[in-house]
């Protein structure tokens, strides 16, 4: 299936591969340097699995000093590269290209300070997301976005996406809880920005480094904000007749100044799939459900839940269940956690990222059910409801071409009718390879022009993550 | 006197841009004037206002979101939401009692300075909260970035590069924030007497518990006047239950620093304003002032060695990483000692100091914001150029070639 372009190889690194492979010898040690074709398998693909490209090789350096010496050396051969953390990208931002060469920075997960005091945390990207948190857990802390995947996706990929997760609605993602970097530019200068303080000097580079996708260096440490954990955090289960009625309780909820740490949405296709997986007590019977987690003392959290029940009722709740332990916590937790791993035991999905104002949640779910429908495909929706951000899986069968395409089809219609109602083609996956040719329903070519030119003042021959975020045609041109 | 130019929509402004380009006529760009003060002095002798781009152009409470034309005052903007229950929780600060303006502060203008207040070390900085924007280059092309939703990572983030550069990358049309309700209650526990590392510790104490704080400031003895005790604050918001549970929670856990006493709300909402607006340092007029954003643990002594080389007086918001400092506005102000004391504490990871308040003469003399290391200041001035390439938009207000 090859539904997206990849943008033609050049021969005439192709014909070298021998040599820039050989030049790389030269600077990290072999246990950094994958060169076999086995090997390079590993790197083909990222979570937007139906696409694959193996790299011409791929250095996974031990430091900051060794990937500036591999960049300034890949910048000086004119070698595109490809920044990598885990691989876990659903919208194929750390795919190869076959004439790149991939930096990982897996080998880099040191935690380089904890500074409860300054409530910072500075760690070498390679350090997954939640080692962050168990490392300062014993003492009470957290860092906050916690993306599904945080067991396997790393500091890097975090910042390269702008990764959020159930809990941001109260506390933000990535870029609300980044402080500094460091980061290495594409001809291997190393710079910091930012540090243990707030609001970092000049520019806001930061604010732009944050979800630039590869494009800009390759960040190598990165200070992060973590916070003191509430003394308590209780998820609820409310369940509903139809998906409209819980989209509306939010909107609700929402608009009467209540604002949750997390409220996340599933519908009754999902509710079964993830039920039967993590056994969490979703009520089977619901046409859909909503976990919305309170936090604080028992008593302010009992306080909090009064207010929300009352408008729940209001909505036609037919199920109010509160965790009773923590072993019902963390099971309600695993099941939306593994939401897209429990679909992908039942059928092959896409998942879609869109966002949209949290007042057409009602409209956009009966519309999102038609489109996919019309296509005669099935569809499980799970989500960051509190802040509009819609994940539809779309179940298909990967080895069916046709439907394959039908597939890519109903997310591009379910995009573009996010951006229709006043939303956004991505709120947390990015765009990659998958989102990029849409950019052009979001954005004007003066706006994508403007993002561009401030891309070229990294990486003026376009070596970083090429192909990638901006339409093909229009990076091309620029 | 310059020439004042008022576009009334955006597509005029977008002329007025194109025009002054051909021209090759710099223009500096003005909200209210209520901080034209701040960064360095424009070669320009034209002003573009955005004083006739007014308007809330949408407001949807239940979505927490607010979009308004960039030139629409603040407390246009304050009210609006106020009558709703909710606000722009980075709590803006407001330059008037510093700079001895008087104009109306404009809702542009918190975006383009990234104008935060006391609230910043809890719910964030102007910057987390800005969404959208809608502006245009120095090619005079309007351009949009972010939107009305929440999340949003479709391409680069250019709200958040615009936010705080002060207007040099381009004039903000329309700008869209997201609101948070306003609480229920807010309370304010007070400690008395501490000296500076007492006081920050006692802050970080607060600001590490589960209690969210959403304001640790140090006002030092004789700050406000000669014979005023240290007053250290922090404040707690939500529902009253709440409040009232937290509060002597907090109290009991601050026990080693002192007794803390409840303040009473309106000299509360006062001292939290004086804390935002950095009141206690306006007078007298001619002192300078400075900003120093640091690691908050290191404010003290940043603040001491600042001190040793010359007469200072200051006080810290942000548990600590907020300190604002007013020096004798002579020779370089102070510059040298201020960071030279940031320097000694950690390099450019420790922080970085902006001059906030001098004379233009001096502004144009000495570093306003911090020096940049040589290939930031590269990138910044590309930055520069790929938004403004004949440097027709606040031209050097950053920085020179920014
Ligand atoms: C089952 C599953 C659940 C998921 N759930 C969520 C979720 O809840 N929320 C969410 O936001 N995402 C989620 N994701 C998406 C994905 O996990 C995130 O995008 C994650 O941040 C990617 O991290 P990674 O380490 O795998 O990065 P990669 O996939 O390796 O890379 C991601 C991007 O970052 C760039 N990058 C990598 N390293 C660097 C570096 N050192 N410097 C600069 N750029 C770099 C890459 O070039 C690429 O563009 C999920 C994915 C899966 C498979």
């Amino acid at each position: 299936m090859s539904g997206i372009v990849f943008p033609t190889p050049d021969e005439t690194i192709l014909a070298r591969r021998a040599d820039i492979i050989a030049g790389l010898a030269k600077l990290v040690p072999p246990e950094c340097l994958v060169t076999s074709e086995d090997e390079r398998r590993a790197f083909e693909t990222d979570g937007l699995m139906s696409y694959r490209r193996l790299p011409l090789a791929v250095v996974l350096p031990r430091s900051t000093e060794e990937v500036a010496a591999v960049m300034r050396y890949l910048h000086q051969e004119g070698v595109k590269v490809v920044a990598r953390g885990a691989g876990t990208s659903l919208a194929g931002g750390a795919i190869p290209l076959e004439d790149s060469v991939i930096i990982g920075v897996g080998k880099m997960r040191r935690i380089l300070d904890v500074d409860y005091a300054n409530r910072a945390i500075k760690v070498e990207t390679g350090c997954t997301n939640l080692s962050i948190t168990d490392m300062v857990a014993p003492d009470g802390f957290f860092y906050a976005p916690d993306p599904s995947s945080q067991l396997a996706c790393t500091i890097a990929g975090n910042i390269g996406m702008n990764s959020g997760g159930a809990h941001c609605l109260k506390y933000g993602v990535t870029t609300n809880n980044v402080l500094g970097v460091k980061m290495v530019l594409v001809d291997g200068t190393i710079v910091d920005i930012g540090g243990a303080h707030l609001d970092a000097a000049g520019l806001d580079l930061l604010g732009l480094i944050v979800g630039s996708e590869g494009q800009l260096g390759i960040v190598t440490e990165a200070t992060l904000r973590i916070l003191r954990s509430a003394e308590s955090a209780r998820p609820v289960l409310f369940g509903f007749p139809t998906s409209e009625e819980a989209g509306a309780c939010v909107a609700a909820i929402i608009g009467a100044g209540i604002v949750p740490v997390a409220i996340e949405f599933m519908d009754k296709p999902a509710i079964e799939i993830c039920e039967a997986f993590a056994h969490a007590g979703y009520p089977l019977d619901a046409g859909a459900l909503l976990i919305i987690e309170v936090e604080g003392s028992a008593a302010e959290i009992d306080a909090e839940l009064v207010r929300i029940i009352e408008i729940a009722k209001s909505h036609g709740v037919t199920t109010v269940k509160e965790s009773k332990s923590a072993m019902e916590t963390a099971a309600i937790w695993k099941g939306r956690k593994s939401a897209f791993g429990a679909t992908g035991r039942i059928a092959d999905y896409i998942c879609m990222d869109g966002v949209i104002p949290t007042g057409r949640l009602p409209y956009v779910l009966h519309r999102l059910q038609e489109i996919v429908t019309s296509y005669g495909l099935r569809v499980a929706n799970v989500f960051h409801a509190g802040d509009g951000n819609l994940h539809p899986l779309i179940l298909y069968n990967c080895n069916d071409p046709e439907e394959q395409k039908k597939a890519e089809a109903a997310g591009e219609d379910i995009l573009k009718l996010c951006v229709e109602v006043g939303g956004c083609l991505t709120g947390e996956h990015g765009v990659g390879i998958e989102k990029r040719e849409l950019m052009n329903v979001q954005f004007n070519a003066e706006d994508l022009a403007q993002q561009m030119r401030a891309r070229a003042v990294f990486d003026e021959g376009w070596l970083l993550n090429r192909g990638k975020v901006f339409p093909l045609a229009a990076a091309e041109a620029a | 006197m310059r020439e004042i130019l008022s576009p009334v929509n955006e597509a005029e402004t977008a002329e007025m841009i194109r025009e002054a380009r051909a021209a090759r006529r710099p223009i500096m760009i003005e909200g209210g004037d209520t901080r034209s003060g701040l960064g360095r002095p424009i070669a320009a002798d034209r002003i573009l206002s955005t004083r006739k781009l007014t308007g809330i152009t949408l407001y949807e409470p239940a979505e927490l979101v607010i979009s308004a034309r960039a030139g629409t005052p603040l407390a246009e903007i304050e009210n609006t939401l106020r009558a709703k229950n909710q606000r722009l929780a980075f709590e803006p600060m407001d330059h008037r009692a510093l700079f001895g303006t008087d104009g109306m502060p404009t809702i542009g203008a918190v975006a383009a300075c990234n104008i935060s207040g006391p609230r910043r070390i809890q719910t964030g900085a102007a910057r987390d909260h800005l969404i959208g924007i809608r502006m245009v280059n120095g090619f005079g092309e309007i351009v949009k970035s972010g939107g009305r939703v929440m999340k949003n990572v479709t391409g680069l983030d250019l709200v958040k590069l615009c936010c705080g550069a002060h207007g040099t990358l381009g004039v903000f049309t329309e700008v869209t924030f997201k609101v948070l309700p306003e609480p229920e209650t807010t309370s304010t526990l007070a400690l008395h007497g501490l000296d500076d590392s007492k006081a920050i510790a006692a802050l970080s104490a607060g600001l590490t518990s589960p209690f969210q704080i959403t304001g640790a400031a140090h006002l030092p003895a004789g700050l406000e006047s000669p014979e005023a005790e240290a007053l250290t604050l922090l404040r707690l918001e939500g529902a009253p239950s709440s409040v009232d549970y937290r509060a002597s929670a907090l109290a009991k856990l601050l026990e080693a620093f002192g007794t803390t006493a409840v303040l009473a709300p309106d000299r509360a909402t006062k001292l939290w304003s004086a804390v935002r607006d950095a009141h206690p340092l306006a007078e007298p007029r001619d002192a300078a002032i400075w900003r120093l954003s640091v690691a908050p643990s290191r404010g003290p002594a940043i603040v001491a060695t600042v001190k040793r080389k010359l007469a200072a007086r200051a006080f810290y918001d942000w548990g600590g990483g907020l300190v604002w400092l007013a020096v004798a506005a002579e020779g370089d102000a102070g510059a040298a000692a201020v960071r030279d004391a940031l320097a000694e504490a950690g390099g450019s990871e420790s922080g970085h100091a902006t001059l906030i308040r001098a004379a233009e003469e001096m502004r144009g003399r000495i570093n306003v914001f911090q020096p940049l290391a040589a290939p930031l200041m590269q990138i910044s001035q590309g930055i520069k150029a790929s938004f403004d390439p004949d440097h027709i938009l606040n031209p050097g207000r950053m920085y020179a070639g920014v």
